[in-house]
């Protein structure tokens, strides 16, 4: 193979900064999606575990519809078709409006997609509290949306940190995505730096080095987590 | 205080509840006794509107259990419930569990409702495990501490559903003896339960079901007498030869 290494290509400018701007709006992409990802999808998930039969099909069409869209169509769909939906007046603001258009669809792409998963994350945390815990909590005297609020989400959310901290770094993941539509986030920076200077290797190099150090620190941080938020004297196979 | 009328229910085909009729007055005891599936606990948790029922009615000091007017979350609150799994909320210290409710239905402040707490615990001998978590205690410590979270709430009555059956036998007393205590203070209490010995110590009436009906109804004198139907007689021989 005739190719010639350079490694310096990454810390020449304007290069450098490509890199660095690229992390910027991934980081950026997948923080935001994740607020809306976490904040629905809790809301779904509850809505199924409910005893409303309206909010539990709405949760459940919910689901349905955003988890079985390839996400690069919903991305697509978000960006190309979602504007001309609308009565013309705010199509236009989506598409040339609002600052950032690209970004923000993104990130709303990314937030409901990801919000599908966690709702199903949520809904199998409750659903492994026994029911005797809900009446126990409900024969205190406990509203419904007190029993939610101050035994069950408090449980259940402690069962799922390991499968959230996946969807999380999912939805990290999952934003390299966000340049099929103009993010010029880290993978769509590197394709540029590629461009520029046939420095291919390098550059993906350093892109897939930059992901894994971003979702080791994660790995790490909510491995603490999980041992802060272990309850005393809960014994389970992954208690050691 | 509690009045029965007629309750049926139904999980799809099957009668679990089969036109029940009772009632426990202020301050009586009554145990509720009967073989596996007997309809025994989802008898009592009918009583605060835990299981639903589709016929017949329940009325709780006048207040109407089945009505979908009833505030249920009130009346809860005024019936202390006490479970066989104890089911106390695991993430919460043992004095936190008792002031929860106190404090989130009760409006109490957190200094009152600690102070009530810490009365309970120490009344069920358990002061010295207050910030303790429930799944660091031992079964029978637990369901004390479920006692007390019930008691935290003043409640008129109290319902226990096998409150010894997950119980290894050891612990079985120092439960029995917290119960037996509120008993003698005279506790309105429905006591679904196998401790016979409970019983005939303090219930001042039995009630008997098999296959969801109540078959006997009577006074402790009269159940562990001869007088009894064959399947009450039956039932006891099983359980009290051992």
């Amino acid at each position: 193979m005739n190719y010639n290494w350079d490694w310096g290509v990454l810390v020449t400018a304007p290069y450098f900064g490509w890199i660095i701007s690229g992390l910027g709006w991934t980081l950026a992409v997948a923080a935001c999606a994740w607020l809306i990802a976490f904040t629905l999808g809790s809301i779904i998930g509850i809505m199924r575990t409910t005893d409303n039969p309206v909010a539990r099909s709405i949760g459940a069409g919910y689901v349905e519809v955003f988890r079985n869209i390839p996400l690069l169509v919903q991305m697509f769909l978000w960006y190309f078709i979602f504007p001309e939906l609308l009565p013309e007046a705010w199509g236009t603001w989506v598409k040339r409006g609002i600052p950032l258009p690209e970004f923000w669809t993104a990130v709303v792409c990314l937030g409901t997609y990801t919000a599908s998963r966690v709702a199903e994350q949520v809904r199998a945390g409750i659903n492994a509290i026994s029911l005797g815990q809900k009446q126990a909590a409900m024969a205190i005297g406990l509203a419904p949306m007190q029993v939610y609020r101050y035994i069950l989400l408090p449980v259940s959310y402690r069962t799922i940190i390991p499968p959230m901290t996946s969807e999380f770094l999912g939805i990290f993941k999952n934003s390299s995505l966000a340049l099929t539509i103009g993010v010029l986030e880290l993978t769509a920076q590197t394709r540029q730096i590629e461009e520029y200077t046939f420095q291919g290797f390098e550059a993906f190099t350093a892109a897939t080095i930059l992901y894994i150090t971003v979702t080791f620190i994660v790995m790490t941080a909510m491995a603490v987590v999980e041992k802060k938020m272990a309850i005393p004297g809960m014994i389970s196979l992954g208690a050691k | 205080m509690i009045e029965m009328k007629n309750v049926s229910k139904w999980y799809g085909t099957f009668c679990v509840l089969n036109k029940c009729s009772t009632s426990v007055a202020k301050g009586e005891v009554v145990v509720v006794c009967g073989p596996s599936g007997s309809g025994k606990s989802t008898l009592i948790k009918c009583i605060n509107g835990l299981e639903p029922f589709q016929e017949g009615s329940i009325t709780f000091n006048d207040i109407s259990v089945g009505d979908a007017k009833t505030n249920l979350s009130k009346l809860r609150s005024r019936i202390g419930m006490v479970f066989q799994n104890f089911e106390l909320f695991p993430h919460i210290s043992v004095i936190k569990n008792i002031m929860l409710g106190q404090e989130k239905v009760l409006g109490r402040t957190t200094e009152e409702a600690e102070k009530r707490g810490m009365e309970l615990l120490h009344r069920v001998g358990l002061s010295e495990h207050a910030h303790k978590f429930p799944g660091q205690l031992s079964g029978g410590q637990q369901q004390r501490v479920a006692i007390a979270r019930g008691l935290a709430m003043d409640p008129v009555a109290m319902l226990f559903d096998e409150p010894t059956s997950a119980l290894d036998p050891e612990m079985i007393n120092e439960v029995l003896d917290v119960m037996v205590e509120l008993a003698k203070e005279g506790m309105t209490m429905m006591v679904v339960t196998h401790e016979m010995g409970f019983a005939k110590n303090v219930a001042d009436r039995v009630i008997f079901m098999d296959e969801g009906r109540i078959e006997e109804d009577c006074t402790k004198e009269e159940f562990f007498s001869e007088s009894r139907g064959e399947r009450a007689q039956l039932f006891l021989s099983k359980i009290l030869h051992h």
